[in-house]
């Protein structure tokens, strides 16, 4: 009894820790622009193919952590691009047709990949995971590295929000983005900036994802894009940590729901039980009510 | 160029004669080989996707807020109207209409309870709200066998030409009323400045409520039709995918527009259509024309403005418009 | 002014794509493929299979129509595994393009709204691959007219799997982990649980998951507490892969038996060796092929590169099928057609002997077991109902 409770708790640590990574690369640009990049889920799913093409077409072999960071870049690069291309213009406009730009961008993303890649591909091994054993407990090296990474990525994450310059420069935009610029800080770069690493996140995660579930596809982005939305609006949108809260709870109770109940309604009791905590709590769980100047 | 259409938009018969000839049309379709099967659908198809695009800018365009679950009101009208057609109350008199208004009142009736739950919520968080009520929706048809789970249900076809036209126009006389009218100023005003517009006494509680309402209910009317052609429905057409087109052609088209969902609806089904030689390429050039439509007009092609013909006569002598 | 040019010039663009195809004489027959979508290896095995075919025939002069030879012309429309585009494929192939016959859809799920069509509009449809009864019955539990098949339904697939698995493998206890959003994995789960039941054998898990899924540790851990001999899946060979995988990798030791969705070559390279050992269902083996099997094997190979699946070779007997009906009916008139392709006394196909039961669009077709050892199929007995 007990050992079933932690092997389903193990699960649900892995696919929360893989859910906040993306919650996380959300809630940064929310924070800064207050605009959901719903392109995100679509750079999670670049970050995996990224990975792939790395792993298969350089003819030497990497060390993981080489390729994880240079998947980071390559796919924070792209981000960054897709905001100084598609979103920086819209600065302005009303703030929907920003999103459904992002939108656009990200079902162009989906789309050329998808005519590019129709069909699933297989992610190889970037090394030998071997299973560790505790009695009926089972975890797989891989499982611990993506857990580790994942986790060490968020602690990063804060460190960097919360005691360096570039962090404060973030929070600064995310509070009174028309002063700012007052005070000397390059608005345009920090944004840039911000997407960079955002995306990077997103895109290590895709690789992650495309480590532990060998089998990536175009269309991988799509659902796991909008569940980990929902995480990142759950933890309250605009907030880091509130998004690795919002990412971990979606993971379990998606994995919990299936260990205690009939597996048909997982679905059903994820989302009921996210709208309730949404209609008790409307700004989610670390969320801030903005406050509107009348 | 605005003389030409300042005496277009004068002409108040035209209107009403362009409606007279389409049905017109329609009726001679239908009984005359005019246009084979697959054209009829791809028209029918066009009438519900206009349907469901001026319902959805009722909320998106009118009233600024940002919903995504419209293909769950969509989803709800089909299998409700499919369960009156196929299980409650087969071949009846005068079948369609009543699944059509039993469709869209079942959406209606949902849509006032999500409304209410989500009184409080703005902006983004309505958003989630209405994401998880399609998730949730999707979910709860695939665990009920009574409407075929996830294998679906088989409707019978029901939905023709002159009928799909007879809705389209009655949703876009309804809404158009319904946006001119002292309810539609308060939609506006919600969207402009929601403090301010509650602070000027306008109801916002009752006008957002009244909104979500007539916009599922249409939703569920073009979910309906939707059904009662298609032969075949299941818990996969109803997806966030689906969610999305609708936006796309709303925003396409123009927000806050009734002729520009009739043509971001057209324009979407066409293209769509059209480019099917290029398959899965189709499926980035529209989005591609979406993201550059959007970096140029941001409101969409017709946004806040409108057709001359939908305005009441007391627009129309306005002045010069923005 | 700019947007009604731009409008009326698509609607333009719209009607001249409406209007039909001139050019020279030919015999069209429609095929309603999944080329992309959850599941293209099913619909590119079909394409190619038919496109063998097509060439084969008119490379010989053509399909011969009660003296003159005519070719066949191939009009290819992408269901991308949806049921509500299989069902508009089907509606522009039959209406618009006027094709003969319809070979496909595989999927079960988009094959059923595609026989409504077919039926409504009388137009003869053979699919390939799809098993659930459903494709050839209508709503009242009657057989369809027009709409046949060129394999085994899945009744007969759970007995036969469900007797392998008491029989063979010699278990009594199983768990079935399926999808419960897609048509013919939720069908074959049901029916085995059934029939698996009904022979003294006991299910001790039957869990589901949803369409895109990828994480099923959740549910395999569930399993796994129950300690099943047998795991079922009957999953298409994109999950199939998935699941194996991390059931192994959770330290589950049970022998996994799969459906004939199993039986596209890429379950093997997704799956690799966490799906070795594993046992499914299957249409036809290259190991026991009569010589028109391997004449079509070679000729497959020779112009794909790769050995065809069950998928190719199904694909390819429809094809025959069809022709060999249009031939004897002279004509290509669909009730014609129709009629002959039910008359079919015995068709020599690559998948075996076919022929129609009298009134069922069912062929009486039988079933082989084969396992997947050392990155292949293998042959390992023939299935008994």
């Amino acid at each position: 009894m007990f050992f079933y409770l932690a092997q389903q708790t193990i699960n649900a640590i892995q696919l929360g820790s893989i859910y906040a990574l993306i919650a996380l690369g959300y809630s940064m640009v929310y924070g800064v622009l207050v605009m959901i990049n719903f392109a995100h889920g679509d750079l999670f799913m670049l970050g995996a193919f990224a990975c792939l093409l790395l792993a298969v077409l350089l003819p030497v072999h990497l060390p993981f952590v080489v390729i994880l960071l240079l998947v980071m870049v390559v796919i924070g690069l792209l981000g960054a691009l897709i905001e100084r291309v598609a979103y920086r213009p819209l600065r302005d406009a009303p703030r929907v047709s920003a999103i459904i730009t992002a939108l656009g961008c990200g079902l162009v993303i989906e789309n050329t990949t998808l005519s590019l890649s129709p069909y699933p591909q297989f992610m190889p091994k970037l090394f030998d995971s071997t299973t560790l054993t505790y009695a009926s407990l089972t975890i797989t090296t891989l499982q611990i590295l993506i857990i580790g990474v994942a986790l060490g990525l968020m602690v990063g994450l804060d460190f960097l929000i919360r005691k360096t310059g570039f962090g404060m420069a973030m929070r600064a935009i995310s509070f009174d983005s028309r002063t700012v610029p007052l005070m000397g800080i390059p608005v345009n770069r920090m944004i840039s900036l911000t997407f960079f690493v955002g995306a990077g996140l997103g895109g290590a995660a895709g690789m992650l994802y495309g480590l532990a579930y060998p089998q990536i596809s175009a269309t991988m982005g799509v659902l796991i894009g909008w569940k980990a939305f929902i995480a990142a609006v759950i933890g309250g949108i605009g907030s880091i940590r509130g998004a690795v809260l919002g990412g971990f709870i979606l993971g379990g109770v998606e994995v919990m729901s299936v260990a205690y109940l009939p597996s048909t309604y997982r679905d059903l009791i994820s989302y009921s039980l996210l709208l309730a905590i949404l209609i008790f709590k409307p700004y989610g769980l670390l969320g801030q009510p903005p406050n509107q100047k009348v | 160029m605005s003389r030409f259409l300042d005496s277009v938009a004068r002409c108040r018969w035209a209107l009403p004669a362009l409606i007279a000839a389409g049905f017109a049309f329609a009726l001679a379709c239908e009984t005359f080989p005019i246009l084979n099967d697959y054209s009829k659908i791809v028209l029918i198809t066009v009438g519900i996707n206009i349907i469901l695009c001026v319902s959805l800018n009722l909320v998106n365009g009118y009233m600024g807020e940002f919903s995504v679950g419209h293909a769950g009101f969509m989803a709800l009208g089909a299998y409700a109207s499919a369960l009156m057609t196929t299980k409650w109350l087969p071949a009846c008199l005068f079948e369609l209409p009543l699944a059509v208004v039993f469709g869209g009142t079942v959406a209606a009736v949902i849509g006032f309870l999500l409304a209410l739950l989500s009184f409080k919520t703005r902006g983004d968080y309505l958003a989630i709200i209405t994401l998880a009520f399609l998730m949730i929706v999707k979910s709860a048809i695939e665990n009920i066998s009574y409407v075929g789970g996830p294998r679906g249900m088989t409707p019978p076809v029901l939905t023709n030409l002159p009928w799909t036209f007879f809705w389209v126009v009655l949703t876009l006389w309804i809404i158009r009323n319904l946006v001119y009218s002292k309810f539609g100023r308060a939609i506006t005003a919600i969207r402009e400045d929601e403090i301010a517009a509650n602070a000027m006494g306008v109801r916002t509680r009752e006008a957002k409520i009244l909104a979500f309402v007539i916009s599922s209910f249409f939703g569920g009317v073009a979910g309906a039709l939707y059904a009662q052609v298609n032969f075949f429905i299941d818990p996969k057409s109803f997806d966030i995918v689906k969610s999305t087109e609708i936006l796309v052609m709303v925003y396409l088209g123009g927000i806050a527009s009734l002729g520009g969902s009739i043509i971001g609806a057209v324009i979407f089904t066409i293209l769509l259509q059209v480019l099917q030689p290029l398959g899965t390429w189709r499926m980035v050039i529209l989005p591609l024309i979406l993201v550059l439509l959007m970096l140029f007009r941001p409101r969409g092609i017709m946004g806040m403005r409108e057709l001359p013909w939908f305005l009441p006569v007391r627009e129309l002598f306005k002045g010069p418009k923005r | 002014m700019k947007n009604i040019i731009f409008c009326a010039s698509v609607l333009a663009l719209a009607g001249l794509a409406g209007c039909g195809s001139g050019g020279t004489p030919s015999v069209k027959i429609g095929l309603n493929a999944e080329l992309t979508g959850e599941m293209p290896a099913v619909g590119a095995s079909s394409r190619n299979a038919a496109e063998l075919f097509v060439d084969q025939v008119n490379a010989a002069g053509g399909l011969d129509l009660g003296g003159t030879k005519l070719p066949i012309k191939l009009d290819i429309g992408d269901n991308g595994a949806k049921a509500d585009q299989a069902r508009t494929v089907a509606q522009r192939l039959i209406s618009q393009d006027n094709v003969v016959a319809m070979i496909g859809p595989n999927a079960s799920s988009c094959a059923i709204p595609a026989s409504i069509v077919a039926e409504n509009y009388k137009c003869p449809m053979i699919s390939p691959w799809s098993t659930n009864s459903k494709t050839t019955l209508d709503q009242g539990g009657k057989p369809k007219e027009y709409v046949f098949r060129a394999c085994f339904i899945d009744p007969f697939e759970a007995r036969v799997l469900a007797k392998f698995v008491l029989n063979n493998v010699k278990a009594h206890t199983a768990a079935v982990l399926y999808d419960v959003a897609s048509e013919a994995p939720n069908g074959q789960a049901n029916l085995f649980k059934e029939v698996f039941e009904q022979n003294g054998g006991k299910i001790v898990a039957f869990e589901t998951y949803t369409t895109g899924d990828r994480d099923f540790s959740a549910q395999l851990t569930k399993i796994k507490a129950q300690n099943p001999e047998v795991i079922f899946l009957p999953a298409y060979y994109n999950d199939a892969a998935g699941i194996t995988r991390q059931a192994r990798q959770q330290g589950i030791t049970a022998q996994f038996v799969g459906s004939d969705a199993w039986s596209s070559p890429e379950v093997i390279t997704l799956g690799g060796k966490d799906i070795e050992g594993s046992y499914f269902c299957n249409h036809y083996s290259t190991e026991i092929a009569t010589p028109v099997a391997k004449k079509f094997v070679a000729d497959y190979t020779a112009k794909y590169g790769k050995a065809p699946d069950d998928v190719a070779a199904l694909t390819y007997d429809a094809m025959g099928l069809i022709t060999e009906a249009i031939r004897t009916a002279g004509k290509a008139d669909r009730q014609a057609v129709r009629d002959a392709l039910a008359k079919i006394p015995k068709y020599e196909g690559v998948t075996g002997t076919l022929k129609f039961q009298p009134g069922s669009g069912d062929p009486i077709k039988s079933a082989v077991i084969l396992q997947i050892k050392d990155g292949k199929f293998v042959w390992i007995a023939n299935g008994q109902p």
